[in-house]
């Protein structure tokens, strides 16, 4: 593992009027970690991950970014282009809706190749042959690359999601509930296919979700949130086998047995 | 006239032809850049080049020449009626002929007698933003032109060679001015879009329904957006125009008959006068003609 | 070093915030080290807090006082107070565990499953592969199970794959639950001698074995946690 830390938060708050976003949260995500943030609806896990991939702009606090020529960025100091570039080269984001992510009027291989047009790549047959294997990679039927992802499941639509950000070798990837509203089966599959990915490509993320069997499966540490503060955090297997606070052990026994 | 006392110079008045020359002046600082401007109510329907009329109002002095053209030619309704607006309300010289214009107001061509420095091209633009067919928010599309994230607008081209196994946009062809904005040419042919670069006229593009004023300067370099595995072609057609003769020309296909018949024309109606008045005869032409041109192989 | 792994002094016990926060102690001043090439064995009733312990070590429970040392990686690290990451890092290279139950993932084949932990560290996939399938074949799994995930497997074939798991790594320091419980007798036999393997490599063995024949046979010393328990702790 590297000795330097990708990301940099330190006592990061939002503020929304009166009312508490998230307060106070602090940690450092080192590169090929994967951080799961749990809590129910409200518990400021949103909140947070807005926070930190720049959509929100957090009422105090720093969040530093150790960028790719070595420098690290404080992200509320960088320019919107800056900031933009960002986010479609060395990050990911995969919304919960496939919908939010997608061009759902383009086709399967253009909303791949997008990213890769938006840094200057201008070789259709290099394009192409890009979307292509990463439609593979997510278990996309290469026949479907000119098909628009209107026409794709939930579950491919995620897929085509997740390939769509990892195009360009992003070195963070941010995923708010990615598994939600699909079929438990259809979760498996593409539980695997993510942590298989994140593995093979040494990524970093930080992973939302309230399904804490997502957080053990792909996970190597999480954060429990409550009423907008982190209340427990830990090695993912530590915090639940052996959880300390009252919530947190709320949480863990709340888990149905199958 | 009688009636010219009735109007002031050129329709418009004068503080709105202020407003829209400064929208003008700023377009030309920034090629390619839309500006937006006050679009005014103009005594005809959004779509027949509102946006067009106010600009050439604008520029418009008692001692220039107008052409109108309308998918270049200059005798069809539209083309005939805005020169006759601005014969009525500002009593200039009008011309059919390309080369003794000072201004040319056009509808989706570009003369193909290349044009001259001192001369302005007015462009009728109905949808100003490039960008629109595949982002609809213009918040957002501002925001691409100003931190010039293009990347969508191969997404476009993308789509057309999938499809298509070609780049099929064959008009409105996207360009890049000066390197960095990306603007559409208006409605023109991609056969006129070498025409733009580095073109000693001025062009300007009027979008009366959308509010906004663009421009490209002359001498400026206006490169068509490809890939450099399809690499931007313009149409070629297989035979030359019947009436003219003329090649590497832009044709337009005119029905004969209810049998099929037909034959492909120059599109620009003063280009294909001036060379049967010069002599040159087409295949159609080549009876009444005495002399006649080589069809190409 | 001879003496890779020292826990000294550890405390352990549980709240139960959700039974009016009820304090339940599981072990109080739990001290030992284990020496290269030795099998130690945790002995004495079940509830005594054998299991506890070995999870402390693997940094899977949490420790309220003491620490747990080990050499790794050329320094000694506390895995008591240790960051996650270090856990992880410790856990990849330095200590291994054999757990009681295997925990499957989905749609991975028990073959890449053992093959794994060597892949974190570096090894090439078919180098691995064919480590892990020489394991298994060692350990008498049918071959025709090896593509398969172990979901549906039997108990006593999921814990062989969890054993190759384990034992395919030289992890200098090695956790083994109770990894005989639900195998047959010449299987048991394949286990004791892969132990007797690792003890000649001079790794550590920290290991629960109800089974008294494989007890006996593996165990170089053997520990009573009731020795650490609070009650007599505090008594």
């Amino acid at each position: 593992m590297s000795a330097v830390p990708l990301l940099k938060v330190r006592d990061v708050s939002k503020f929304y009027g009166s009312r508490i976003g998230c307060r106070n949260v602090s940690f450092e995500l080192y590169p090929g970690e994967v951080l799961a943030v749990v809590g129910e609806s409200g518990s400021g896990k949103t909140t947070l991950l807005s926070c930190l991939s720049t959509r929100l702009m957090p009422s105090s606090g720093m969040i530093e970014y150790h960028m790719r020529d070595g420098q690290y960025r404080d992200l509320a100091h960088m320019g919107e282009a800056a900031r933009r570039f960002l986010m479609r080269t060395d990050w990911g984001f995969v919304h919960q809706n496939p919908a939010d992510g997608l061009r759902m009027t383009v086709s399967a291989g253009a909303n791949v190749g997008e990213r890769l047009m938006a840094v200057g790549d201008r070789h259709y047959g290099n394009i192409r042959a890009s979307a292509s294997d990463w439609l593979r990679r997510v278990e996309i039927g290469e026949d479907r690359i000119d098909d628009q992802p209107r026409a794709f499941s939930g579950g491919m639509r995620q897929r085509l999601q997740i390939a769509r950000n990892l195009v360009t070798s992003p070195r963070l990837v941010f995923m708010d509930e990615p598994t939600g509203g699909l079929d438990v089966s259809v979760q498996a599959r593409l539980l695997d296919l993510v942590r298989g990915l994140v593995h093979d490509l040494g990524l970093a993320a930080i992973i939302v979700t309230h399904d804490l069997a997502v957080a053990r499966l792909l996970s190597h540490r999480m954060m429990v949130m409550k009423d907008g503060a982190v209340i427990e955090q830990g090695l993912t297997d530590r915090v639940l086998d052996d959880p300390r606070e009252p919530y947190t052990q709320l949480l863990v026994s709340s888990i149905l047995q199958v | 006239m009688n009636d010219l006392a009735t109007y002031n110079f050129a329709y418009l008045d004068e503080q709105t032809k202020r407003m829209i020359r400064r929208a003008i002046l700023k377009a030309i600082a920034i090629p390619g850049y839309q500006v937006p401007f006050a679009s005014r109510e103009m005594p005809m329907p959004y779509g027949w080049g509102t946006g067009g009329v106010q600009v050439t109002a604008s520029i418009l002095g008692p001692d220039d020449v107008l052409k109108v053209i309308d998918q270049g030619a200059d005798d069809t309704t539209n083309a005939v009626s805005i020169r006759a607006f601005f014969q009525k309300v500002a009593n200039v010289a009008v011309t059919t002929k390309t080369v003794e214009a000072t201004i040319i107001q056009t509808r989706h061509r570009i003369p193909e007698e290349p044009l001259k420095e001192g001369q302005t091209l007015v462009y009728q633009v109905p949808i100003p933003e490039p960008l629109r067919f595949l982002e609809p928010r213009e918040t957002e599309t501002r925001k691409m032109h100003a931190l010039e994230e293009y990347g969508l607008m191969h997404v476009k081209l993308y789509e057309d060679i999938s499809r298509n196994g070609h780049i099929a946009t064959t008009y409105a062809y996207p360009v890049k001015v000066e390197g960095r904005y990306v603007m559409d040419p208006s409605p023109t042919p991609k056969f006129d879009n070498p025409k733009m670069h580095m073109s000693e006229a001025l062009q300007l593009f009027g979008a009366g329904r959308e509010k906004r004023i663009y421009a490209v300067p002359p001498f400026t370099e206006v490169v068509s957006l490809d890939f450099e595995d399809h690499p931007f072609e313009i149409q070629t057609f297989e035979k030359p125009c019947a009436l003219c003769g003329a090649e590497n020309v832009y044709l337009d296909e005119v029905v004969l008959d209810d049998r099929g018949g037909r034959m492909f024309v120059c599109s620009d109606t003063d280009h294909c006068e001036d060379r049967r008045a010069h002599g040159h005869a087409g295949s159609m032409l080549a009876s009444t003609q005495h002399q006649r041109k080589e069809p190409a192989e | 070093m001879a003496t890779p792994l020292v826990v000294s002094e550890v405390a352990k016990s549980f709240t139960m915030h959700l039974r009016d926060g009820v304090r339940l102690p599981v072990v109080a001043n739990v001290s030992f080290s284990v020496k290269a090439g030795e099998c130690v064995v945790l002995g004495g009733p079940s509830g005594v807090g054998k299991s506890s312990i070995l999870k402390m070590l693997y940094g899977n429970y949490g420790v309220d006082e003491g620490q747990i040392l080990m050499e790794h990686d050329g320094r000694l690290v506390n895995l008591a107070a240790a960051e996650p990451r270090t856990v992880l890092e410790v856990r990849r290279t330095t200590l291994g565990y054999v757990s009681q139950f295997l925990r499957v993932v989905p749609r991975v084949s028990a073959l890449d499953i053992v093959a794994e932990p060597l892949q974190a560290r570096g090894v090439v996939a078919e180098e691995a592969r064919e480590r892990a399938a020489a394991l298994l074949a060692k350990l008498n799994l049918p071959k025709e199970l090896w593509a398969l995930p172990p979901a549906t497997f039997s108990g006593g074939e999921q814990q062989r794959v969890n054993i190759a798991r384990g034992f395919i790594t030289d992890h200098k320091i090695l956790l083994l639950d109770e990894p005989t419980a639900s195998l047959d007798a010449k299987n048991r036999t394949v286990v004791v001698e892969m132990i007797a393997g690792k003890k000649a490599q001079g790794t550590a063995l920290v290991g629960i074995f109800h089974d008294a024949e494989v007890r006996d046979a593996v165990a170089d010393r053997i520990i009573d946690v009731s020795e650490f328990s609070p009650r007599k702790h505090a008594a």
